[in-house]
C-alpha cells in the first residue's frame, strides 16, 4: 500500500457544473483546467454535469457550449488528459467525435449500475478513435457487490481501460465501499476507481477506504464543488492520501491555493451538507436532482424532503430529473385533491 | 376476400406481440412468420397455426397473397436485405427498425399522407409516444424546440435497443423535427431497472413560438390528438396535464401496454406495434377498397 501511485481525476468542470447550474465560461474553464494541470492532476473531466449532450430543459441548459469549454480548457493543458463524461441515452458517438476533435483524450462512459451493456458501442467507438475509455457505473449502492462486479466485467470485455464506481447518491458507508471495490478488483484485471458524494459527510472517509481497498484512480473536485453536498474535496484528498503514505505526485499547496483563489469565488452556495443533501444520501437519490428538487418545491409549494423521499421510494435512477416534476405534481394532487384536466 | 395477408419478419418479442395484434385485426390476417433460425418465436407461431419459415425474406416473397410485411429485425437487415427484396416483390414494408429507408410514420399525424408509400418507418417507441403531442402543440403555437425524456423499464429494452442507444436518440430527435414540426428536436432515453417494472413514461417539453395562444388552446389541440391515439393505444394517458410557464409547455404521458404478448409495463413496445398495425390496417383498407371488396 505505502508508496502506491494514485491517479487523481478532477471533475470540478463536470460534476461541479451542477453546483454552478452549468454556467462555466471559457475563461473559467481555462483558468481552472490550467491550474489543475500545473498542480499535477492527471485527468481533468469537463462536460455538462449530465455528460456530453446534457444541455437541456431537463438537466439545465449550458451557458456556454461544452465543446467551446473543452477547447478553452484543452489549450491550457501540458500533461493532463482532457476527459469527458458520456451517458448513453443522452450523449452520442457524434458528440464524442466532436469532443475528441476539441482535444478530449479520454471518455468515461457512464451507465446505471445494472445497465453496463449499453456502454459497449460508446467504449468501442472511443477505442477506435484512440481514446482512453473508462467504464463508469453510477448509483452503485443500488446493486449488491457481485452484481457490480458482473457489470464491471462486461465493461472490461468491451475494452474499458479502468472501471470507476460512483456513489452517485452519497449513500454508501465505508464498509459498503470496501465490499464493492474488492468485488470488482477480484473480477477484472483492469484498475478500479471511485467517485464519492458527501451527502452523508463520508466523501473523504469513503475515498480513503476505496484506496485502501485497492482503488488506484480517485475522483475529486476543488472545494468539493459538485452535485448534492459535493464530491470528495480534491485538495483535502491530496493531503489525506499523502499523510497515508500514497504517492500522489501533486503540488499540495498549489491545489489549496487554486481552490481558494479560483473556485471559491465562483460558488453560488456553500458546499455544505444542507438538509436536502442529507436527504439525498439518506434516501439514496441521485445527487444532481437536488437543485431541481428545490426549484420544484418552490413551484409547487412543497417540502423538498418529501419530494426526495418519494423519488427514493420510486427508485429513480440518474438522468430521471424529469420525474421530479411528476412527483411534485402527484404529491400536490394528493395534498389538494384538486380537479385536474386529465382527459381520461 | 375481406382481409389482407401480412407477414412478420423477426419472430422475437416485438414480432410475437405484433402477431397477436394481427390476430385481433379486422383487416389483417397472418400469412407467415419468418425467421432465419429455429426459435421459440417460430415454434409459437407454428403452434398457433401460422405458416412459418426460417429462410428469411426469400420465403415470404414467394407467397403471392402476402401484400404487407412488418420488419422487426435490425436496421442493417432491413436496409441491406429485406427492404430491397420486398420492394422488388411489390410488398409494402412497415419498418420497425431504425433503418428509415422510407418516410417516418406517426399515425394521427401523417399516416393519411403515406398510404401510397411502399416502405414506411415507425420511428421509435419514444417517438410514437411523444411526437403526436409535439405536433398538437406545434400546430397551434409553433415549436422552436422540443425535448423528450423517455423512461422505459430495463426489462422491456431488448438487446437491439441496448446495443444501439444512439439510434434511439438520433432517430427520435430527427422525427420530432420532421413529423412533430419542431425547429429543433432532442431526445433522451433512460432505462430504469426498478421492480416492479416501471410503466413507460415520457416527459415532453416544448418551447413554443406563440405563447400568447394560451394553454387552453394548446390543451384542446393535445386532447384532440390524444383521443385519436387512444383508439389504438387505450393505455395512453396524460399523467401530468400540460402547463405553460413563460414559453415552455410541459406535460408527462404514460403508456400502459395492452398485454397482448408482452407485459403491460412494456408500453414502449405496445405503442410502436399498435402504431404499425394501425398503419397496416389503413393501407390494407386502401388495397381492398381499390378492388371494391371492402
Amino acid at each position: 500500500m505505502a508508496g502506491q501511485k494514485i491517479i487523481f481525476v478532477d471533475t470540478t468542470l463536470r460534476d461541479g457544473s451542477h453546483a454552478v447550474k452549468h454556467s462555466f465560461t471559457r475563461e473559467q474553464a481555462a483558468v481552472i483546467a490550467g491550474g489543475l494541470d500545473r498542480c499535477g492532476i492527471q485527468m481533468i473531466e469537463l462536460s455538462h454535469g449530465d455528460g456530453l449532450g446534457g444541455s437541456s430543459y431537463t438537466y439545465g441548459f449550458s451557458k456556454v457550449d461544452e465543446f467551446a469549454l473543452l477547447k478553452a480548457a484543452g489549450e491550457q493543458l501540458h500533461n493532463a488528459r482532457l476527459t469527458v463524461l458520456l451517458l448513453p441515452g443522452i450523449g452520442t458517438i457524434e458528440d464524442l467525435k466532436r469532443a475528441h476533435a476539441c482535444g478530449a483524450g479520454a471518455v468515461r462512459v457512464a451507465t446505471h449500475v445494472t445497465e453496463g451493456d449499453v456502454s459497449a458501442q460508446h467504449i468501442a467507438a472511443a477505442k477506435e478513435m484512440g481514446m482512453m475509455a473508462v467504464g463508469f457505473l453510477m448509483m452503485v449502492h443500488m446493486a449488491p457487490p457481485e452484481r457490480v462486479a458482473e457489470e464491471a466485467r462486461k465493461m472490461e470485455s468491451y475494452g474499458a481501460d479502468y472501471i470507476n464506481l460512483a456513489d452517485s447518491a452519497g449513500y454508501l458507508l465505508p464498509e459498503d465501499v470496501k465490499a464493492r471495490i474488492e468485488a470488482v478488483r477480484g473480477t477484472v484485471k483492469i484498475p478500479v476507481g471511485f467517485h464519492a458524494h458527501n451527502n452523508l459527510g463520508l466523501a473523504m472517509a469513503n475515498s480513503l477506504c476505496a484506496v485502501q481497498s485497492g482503488a488506484t484512480y480517485i475522483d475529486g473536485t476543488l472545494r468539493g464543488l459538485g452535485a448534492g453536498a459535493g464530491n470528495a474535496q480534491i485538495e483535502v484528498l491530496a493531503g489525506v492520501l499523502q499523510r497515508s503514505g500514497y504517492d500522489t505526485g501533486l503540488d499540495f499547496y498549489g491545489l489549496m491555493d487554486h481552490a481558494q483563489n479560483v473556485v471559491e469565488p465562483l460558488m453560488l452556495r456553500p458546499q455544505v451538507v444542507d438538509n436536502g443533501s442529507l436527504m439525498l444520501g439518506y434516501a439514496g437519490v441521485y445527487s444532481s436532482f437536488l437543485l431541481h428538487v428545490y426549484d420544484a418545491a418552490r413551484q409547487y409549494d412543497l417540502e423538498p424532503r418529501d419530494i426526495l423521499v418519494e423519488l427514493g421510494r420510486r427508485k429513480m435512477v440518474g438522468g430521471q430529473e424529469d420525474m421530479i416534476i411528476d412527483v411534485a405534481y402527484q404529491l400536490k394532487a394528493d395534498h389538494t385533491l384538486r380537479a385536474c384536466r386529465v382527459i381520461d | 376476400m375481406d382481409k389482407i395477408k401480412v407477414a412478420i419478419i423477426g419472430p422475437g418479442n416485438i414480432g410475437s406481440d405484433l402477431m397477436y395484434k394481427v390476430f385481433r385485426s379486422k383487416h389483417l390476417e397472418m400469412g407467415m412468420m419468418v425467421g432465419i433460425v429455429e426459435s421459440e418465436g417460430i415454434r409459437r407461431a407454428a403452434s398457433l397455426g401460422v405458416p412459418v419459415s426460417i429462410e428469411g425474406v426469400k420465403a415470404l416473397v414467394r407467397e403471392k397473397e402476402i401484400r404487407i410485411a412488418f420488419d422487426a429485425t435490425s436496421a442493417s437487415a432491413h436496409l441491406k436485405v429485406n427492404a430491397p427484396a420486398l420492394k422488388e416483390a411489390g410488398i409494402v414494408s412497415i419498418d420497425l427498425t431504425p433503418a428509415a429507408v422510407g418516410p417516418y410514420c406517426v399515425p394521427g399525424v401523417n399516416l393519411e399522407r403515406l398510404r401510397e408509400e411502399s416502405d414506411i418507418n415507425m420511428v421509435t417507441c419514444g417517438g410514437q409516444a411523444t411526437i403526436p403531442v409535439i405536433y398538437a402543440i406545434s400546430r397551434v403555437a409553433g415549436a422552436a424546440y422540443a425535448e423528450i425524456v423517455a423512461c422505459i423499464s430495463s426489462k422491456s429494452a431488448g438487446p437491439g435497443t441496448r446495443a444501439n442507444m444512439d439510434e434511439f436518440t438520433e432517430t427520435t430527435s430527427k422525427a420530432i423535427e420532421v413529423v412533430g414540426g419542431a425547429d429543433k428536436g432532442k431526445a433522451i432515453i433512460v432505462l430504469n431497472p426498478a421492480e416492479p417494472a416501471v410503466m413507460m413514461t415520457n416527459t415532453i417539453m416544448v418551447r413554443v413560438k406563440n405563447p400568447e395562444v394560451g394553454i387552453e388552446k394548446i390543451i384542446e389541440s393535445i386532447n384532440e390528438i390524444v383521443t385519436g391515439l387512444k383508439q389504438y393505444v387505450p393505455g395512453y394517458h396524460l399523467r401530468v396535464p400540460p402547463t405553460l410557464e413563460g414559453d415552455r409547455v410541459t406535460t408527462i404521458v404514460q403508456v400502459e401496454g395492452q398485454g397482448d404478448f408482452l407485459p403491460t409495463y412494456s408500453g414502449n413496445l405496445d405503442i410502436i406495434n399498435a402504431a404499425a398495425v394501425t398503419a397496416a390496417e389503413l393501407i390494407a383498407a386502401g388495397m381492398m377498397g381499390k378492388r371494391g371488396v371492402l
